[in-house]
């Protein structure tokens, strides 16, 4: 173990696997001896060669589609987006190509796309958006949105060993915010939910940053009220899990990020509602950011982005239900 | 022969504009057809009967879609059976053909694809290709090194020069085919993946079949300066070709998978062509001007390989009467196939085992025999 930020532990997976799968490879804008914007491919270059950590044009079509190519090869393309947001402009690539391959002609795509999403820094529009709901509705890519240190670590490396191309959500403001005890060498972690914070009156599910949120949230509470669910993976989505932690608190709040309309949580929802309905004590609520572009004003961004405070008042609510 | 244009050679001027309907270029002088000196009479024994056998299944199709047998449309390339068979016929087995379109069955007939899968294909049957959750022209055979096109175009050249940098970065001796038409010169992912395949000199070649429509669009709606002058702006070498003449279309791949394959980059090649029947079966293209129609007719790629094949001796008829034969027997095992599984529909949207690798195709042509290439 040793002690890492979200952001080390997504460098130490990418390393650690590169230097153990020769077929694994980098590629984005400005990933090379710059790093990435966020220095997420920090040192990478140095170490692996201009092949392996490549800098490619700014075009992110062309860089989701030529990693599908490369996949489609044999090797294992690790695409970045330098922003979530811009990978509206490869959007075609992944969701026509990258993801209808395998079931269309039997061939499978093993490529993990990195996206930097999420506000709280006053990003503004085209810099801080959640677009995690767009990949859930296209069929065909796992979608995993890490929370800690140890997880981005862990789900990474699985994902670069996954047949499948796997959208990888790595939330901007937990790569500095989020230190942790990492595990060294290969570490993999299944794409599966798990209780952070164990509790009998009340289910937060939450995924990525609001994970964190929902974890403060909680401590407002006597300690065993709340429980935290962490996602942790959204394609596939733990269903077992959600409704095995409902069945047992009978009241569910969910909470995310991204704009509320058919949100993951709103699939979360729903599936509460169909399969779990008979076990509740109390309405199904959700929290999330309304259906507005995310303003770049820290008092207006602060305004539509749930906090803790919301969260807790939510949880208050449904507790006294 | 065609010869190659540099891409650091200055850039010819843009030529007057086509008239509403008509390619860009003038229909091709039918006594002007260029001769490959690198094929062997078997070698265009087989480029005609992958002619003939093309013309022969698509027409075939055609029925069977209005006898109701085939659901949805069905997409045919009457008119452009050279470019795909050509160009495909210049590859070596570990090539990839990333995509063969809607105009280019030819390409699958000369990798190996059988022909009664082709046929259960088509028909939404059960099928090795796609399982019917395909149809029409929508089809790879990864067995063969094809990948399935999409119909977003032009984005399988992107997927191309993908699969060419990995061959690039392994150092392995391969290239990446990629059709497309004029029409999907117009997106951005045309522009992507040349500026991408230029400044990496990914071992790729792209085809352009430019027949002069996008659907019903003519050129002159979709662009000022054609594909292969546009090529020089991404410092991709290009060439243009008589499409409807087989062994032009094969000499130019040749030459530009070969250059390829020297490390020198890519190569678009521009085959003008005309498309005889409308986009599908559902399009009589009254928007076209008949008598365009009619001047390209004498230019058929399979009347005039039939006439050069004929004049060296060849019996053009035993070829058309086996492949009538085949593609009879073929169509009849096909209607025997039965519809698929319900349960295929929600089946394999993820791979759950080792990823599949991509085979080699068909291509026992002579000029890729050692004696050949030395």
């Amino acid at each position: 173990m040793s002690t890492m930020t979200y952001l080390q532990a997504i460098t130490d997976g990418l390393r650690t696997e590169m230097r153990q799968d020769e077929r694994v490879f980098v590629l984005g804008e400005d990933v090379g001896a710059f790093g990435g914007a966020f220095k997420a491919t920090a040192g990478l270059y140095d170490e692996f060669g201009a092949d392996r950590v490549q800098d490619t044009p700014i075009a992110e079509s062309a860089i989701i589609g030529a990693s599908v190519g490369a996949a489609l090869a044999g090797l294992r393309p690790v695409a970045e987006m330098q922003f979530s947001d811009f990978v509206a402009c490869g959007f075609d690539q992944l969701v026509n190509v990258a993801g209808k391959m395998h079931y269309r002609t039997g061939l499978a795509v093993p490529m993990v796309l990195r996206l930097p999403t999420g506000g709280g820094f006053a990003g503004g529009p085209f810099h801080s958006q959640n677009p995690e709901a767009w990949f859930m509705h296209a069929p065909g890519l796992k979608v995993v949105a890490p929370s800690t240190p140890a997880d981005a670590k862990g789900l990474l490396m699985s994902a670069l060993r996954d047949p499948n191309p796997v959208c990888f959500l790595e939330h901007k403001n937990l790569y500095r915010r989020q230190k942790g005890e990492v595990p060294e060498g290969t570490h993999l972690e299944p794409f599966e939910a798990r209780v952070v914070r164990a509790g009998e009156e009340l289910t937060i599910v939450a995924y990525g940053a609001m994970v964190h949120a929902a974890l403060a949230a909680a401590d407002t509470f006597e300690p065993g009220r709340v429980e935290v669910l962490d996602l942790r993976s959204l394609v596939p989505l733990d269903e077992e899990a959600i409704l095995a932690s409902v069945r047992r608190t009978s009241k569910v709040l969910i909470v995310d990020e991204a704009n509320e309309t058919c949100a993951a949580g709103a699939q979360v929802a729903a599936l509460v509602a169909d399969r779990a309905f008979s076990d509740l004590d109390g309405p199904v609520r959700r929290i999330a950011t309304p259906d507005v572009p995310i303003p770049f004003s820290p008092t207006l961004e602060a305004s539509v982005l749930p906090t803790p405070d919301r969260i807790a008042e939510a949880a208050r609510e449904l507790l006294a239900y | 022969m065609a010869t190659l244009t540099r891409a650091e050679s200055p850039t010819p001027a843009a030529g007057p504009r086509p008239k509403a309907g008509a390619p860009d270029a003038a229909a091709p002088d039918a006594e002007a057809a260029a001769s490959d000196p690198a094929l062997t009479p078997d070698d265009r024994l087989a480029l005609y009967r992958f002619l003939v056998q093309m013309r022969a299944i698509e027409e075939r199709g055609v029925a069977l879609y209005k006898q109701g047998k085939v659901p949805g449309s069905f997409y045919d390339g009457r008119g452009q059976e050279a470019i795909s068979v050509g160009a495909t016929f210049a590859l070596g087995p570990d090539d990839v053909v990333c995509s063969p379109l809607i105009r280019d069955l030819g390409a699958h007939l000369v990798r190996g694809t059988d022909v009664t899968e082709i046929l259960r294909h088509y028909m939404g049957r059960q099928n090795a290709l796609s399982h019917g959750r395909e149809g029409n022209v929508h089809f790879g055979d990864r067995a063969r090194g094809v990948v399935g096109m999409v119909s977003m175009l032009p984005d399988m050249m992107v997927v191309a020069v993908g699969l060419a940098m990995a061959f690039r970065m392994r150092g392995e001796r391969r290239v990446a085919l990629s059709f497309f038409g004029d029409g999907a010169t117009s997106r951005g992912d045309w522009h992507e993946a040349m500026n991408w395949a230029g400044v990496r000199k990914e071992p790729v070649v792209f085809v352009c079949e430019n027949n002069g429509l996008a659907y019903s669009t003519p050129s002159d709606r979709q662009f000022v300066v054609g594909p292969a002058e546009r090529a020089a702006g991404y410092g991709v070498a290009s060439t243009t070709v008589d499409g409807n003449d087989v062994e032009a279309v094969h000499a130019a791949v040749h030459a530009a998978r070969l250059r390829a394959l020297a490390g020198d980059g890519p190569t678009l090649v521009e085959a003008r062509t005309m498309r005889m029947h409308g986009h599908g079966a559902h399009d009589d293209q009254r928007y076209v001007d008949p008598e365009l129609l009619a001047s390209w007719t004498p230019k058929d790629p399979l009347t005039r390989y039939d006439a050069r094949l004929t004049e060296q001796g060849v019996d053009t008829a035993a070829v058309r009467e086996r492949v009538a034969a085949e593609l009879e027997q073929a169509v009849t095992v096909a209607l025997t196939a039965p519809l698929p599984d319900p349960a295929v529909a929600t089946s394999d949207v993820f791979c759950a085992g080792e990823p599949a690798t991509l085979g080699r195709g068909d291509a026992p042509w002579s000029f890729h025999s050692p004696e050949a290439a030395a």
